[in-house]
């Protein structure tokens, strides 16, 4: 019995190995290969190019330990994901709950099409439609102005609300997708058989809903989160001064400075504190989900 | 315990009247079946007594109260759903423990509560399964616990069974009129399957089109039908069309047929007859009339259905096709091509207006 199962499946992978390669192709020279490259640049002192003279170090690691910089960076960077992720939940999750519990059909429709569409437009033309929004004399001091009786000066450019506000945006229709399918899998009679049984609204959603979409939320918030921290086009543009992140930092070292080991080693210390972060959470998120 | 009241209850989606005027009357501690096909009305009327939908207009009462823009939350009723809609991500005592929790019930109160709840339903031992560890019955019999565990003022039933087999649907049949009976409880049932009405209410009520076509002990609506739909919905029925006699009708070839009950209806109106199957007698010989079989119809076996304990004849008479159930009790069997000579009672025969 256990042979005969054995050997099924050791069949019914050979069939599959045309379908799997390209995959794997593509993964091992556009991912493998490069990231072997970073790591191979993190431990040296300088770019082998141009004949230049090179040594294994592990100086690019101690730099983020010997300078304080680098950490209190890293720090703003996690906490810039945290409230970012924060803000995608409280905006995208009622978003989320109204598309799949409350509208229906055509409307339904265009209002998801509303939540994509920042997903479909280019970055930077967006972060740069914000800076037009946020800074002084812009749209939203001008519209603010033109209702309220009294003056107001917003001048949200080069803040950190614009850097929340910036990502927020790009951000979240991954909250909004990842919970429309978990809320949309909730049977509705789960719902009215929680009312049935004398819990209001709120007490259906503390104690159905949420949890039954948590691993919506969980997928979400880890979508966003990965790539907040590390991110640098939005603090950069809409943050100018205050926009300085761990992102931005390791973003100078490719670009500006020219410095890929250390560029390089930021990264991979970014990528294990993530990790980290990830798998002590997973029990947690597991019990909860 | 309290009966439910409903009177003059309307409710339209869109220009379909769902619910078209409907008055029931639930009795205290009643099992009530609410039956019809589907899109008669039978699941919407459930959802307005329920709170989960309100009427466009017209009354509802439970205990004497009127509730019908109450709440679903504030009406202490239980329900019991199609697909019996436990949450999957609690334990099965949870599940049952919910409705007590969100009173805010002290957490003794609760355990004791839920386990006499699981007790009544035969589940006391799996209070920590998750409800995908259970079978289809062991669900309804949890979605039950669910429901009456806050000793609701009534309890609503939508088509609890018809997720299950054939066999456990009559074990849970008669579990539920248990269940019921032991904590007398007023329910209002709502199917689509004559039989489990015919079996476990006290009183049915028949709907199509989102109104109420007869309603009464289940008895009364199968021995006098008020209508061709109530007589054909719930059981079987044979339907004679004619011209009312005084006592009776005459079918178009002249042949009178004799109903002792009924609605009255003035002579020479269009009027029907509905017979039961099991209660014509199927002959080869001549079969006089007499006192106790007013009727004779001659005719032709046409075909045959045995099925065991009992066999239906469909016996052709003047382009119209009867319907014969006989019992098998050993005596000759009729073949299909035979003439014969079918024979009733007035008592039998139920006189219905056009």
């Amino acid at each position: 019995m256990g042979d005969q199962l054995a050997t099924g499946s050791r069949r019914g992978l050979k069939p599959a190995l045309p379908l799997l390669l390209p995959a794997y192709l593509w993964l091992t020279v556009a991912i493998f290969l490069p990231l072997s490259a970073m790591v191979f640049f993190s431990f040296m002192t300088d770019l082998p190019l141009a004949g230049k003279e090179w040594a294994f170090t592990l100086g690019n690691y101690a730099a983020f330990f010997s300078q304080s910089l680098y950490s209190t960076l890293l720090l703003a960077s996690l906490r810039l994901g945290l409230e970012v992720t924060l803000w995608c939940v409280v905006v995208g999750y009622p978003a989320a709950y109204v598309l799949a519990k409350v509208l229906k059909g055509r409307s339904r429709e265009a209002i998801f099409l509303l939540v994509i569409l920042p997903f479909w437009s280019n970055g930077l033309v967006r972060i740069f439609s914000w800076a037009m929004v946020l800074r002084e004399g812009g749209i939203l001091d001008t519209a603010l102005n033109a209702v309220l009786p009294f003056k107001i000066n917003i001048d949200l450019m080069y803040s950190y609300p614009a850097v929340i506000i910036g990502l927020v945006h790009s951000y979240v229709p991954y909250m909004v997708l990842t919970c429309y399918l978990t809320l949309q899998a909730i049977d509705d009679s789960l719902l009215e058989a929680g009312r049935s049984l004398g819990a209001s609204r709120l007490q259906v959603l503390k104690r159905v809903i949420i949890p039954l979409s948590m691993p919506g939320l969980i997928a979400g918030a880890a979508l966003i989160f990965v790539p907040v921290v590390g991110s640098f086009m939005e603090p950069r543009i809409l943050g100018g001064r205050t926009g300085t992140f761990y992102g931005t930092v390791i973003e100078d070292q490719f670009v500006a400075v020219f410095n890929w080991p250390l560029g390089a080693a930021l990264s991979f210390i970014l990528l294990a504190v993530v990790l980290i972060i990830l798998a002590l959470a997973a029990p947690v998120l597991r019990r909860a989900g | 315990m309290a009966g439910v009241q409903v009177a003059n209850v309307s409710r339209s989606f869109g220009a379909h009247k769902a619910l078209d005027d409907v008055s029931i009357d639930f009795p205290d501690g009643g099992f009530y079946a609410l039956l019809g096909p589907s899109g008669s009305g039978k699941t919407t009327l459930l959802r307005q007594i329920a709170g989960f939908d309100f009427p466009d207009t017209g009354r509802i009462a439970i205990g004497g109260e009127s509730v019908e823009r109450v709440p679903v939350e504030k009406r202490r009723i239980g329900m019991v759903f199609q697909n019996y809609a436990l949450f999957p991500n609690m334990s099965v005592a949870e599940n049952v423990a919910f409705g007590l929790s969100v009173r805010g019930e002290p957490k003794a109160t609760i355990a004791a509560e839920v386990q006499r709840a699981l007790d009544l339903v035969q589940l006391g031992k799996l209070g920590g399964r998750r409800p995908h560890q259970l079978s289809g019955g062991q669900r309804q019999r949890v979605a039950l616990a669910r429901a009456i565990v806050t000793k609701p003022r009534v309890l609503l039933l939508d088509e609890p069974l018809g997720a299950l087999d054939k066999a456990l649907r009559v074990d849970m049949q008669i579990e539920l009129k248990r269940i019921q009976r032991e904590i007398g409880i007023t329910t209002i049932f709502v199917t689509h399957d004559q039989e489990e009405a015919l079996t476990m209410s006290d009183r049915i009520g028949i709907l199509r089109d989102g109104r109420l076509v007869q309603e009464g002990p289940p008895e009364e609506i199968y021995d006098r039908p008020q209508s061709e739909f109530a007589a054909t919905f719930l059981g079987d029925a044979n339907i004679f069309r004619g011209d009312a006699t005084g006592n009776g009708i005459r079918l178009p070839d002249g042949t009178a047929i004799a109903a002792a009950s009924g609605a009255s209806v003035a002579v020479g109106t269009k009027a029907s007859c509905a017979v039961r199957p099991e209660r014509i007698r199927i002959s080869t010989g001549a079969a006089t009339a007499g006192a106790d079989i007013a009727n004779v119809l001659k005719g032709r076996v046409s075909k045959r259905i045995f099925a065991g304990n009992n066999s239906t004849y469909f016996v052709d008479h003047d382009g119209q096709t009867l319907k014969v159930i006989v019992q098998n009790s050993g005596a000759e069997r009729l073949a299909e091509g035979q003439p014969v000579v079918l024979s009733w009672s007035s008592e039998s025969t139920v006189l219905i207006a056009a």
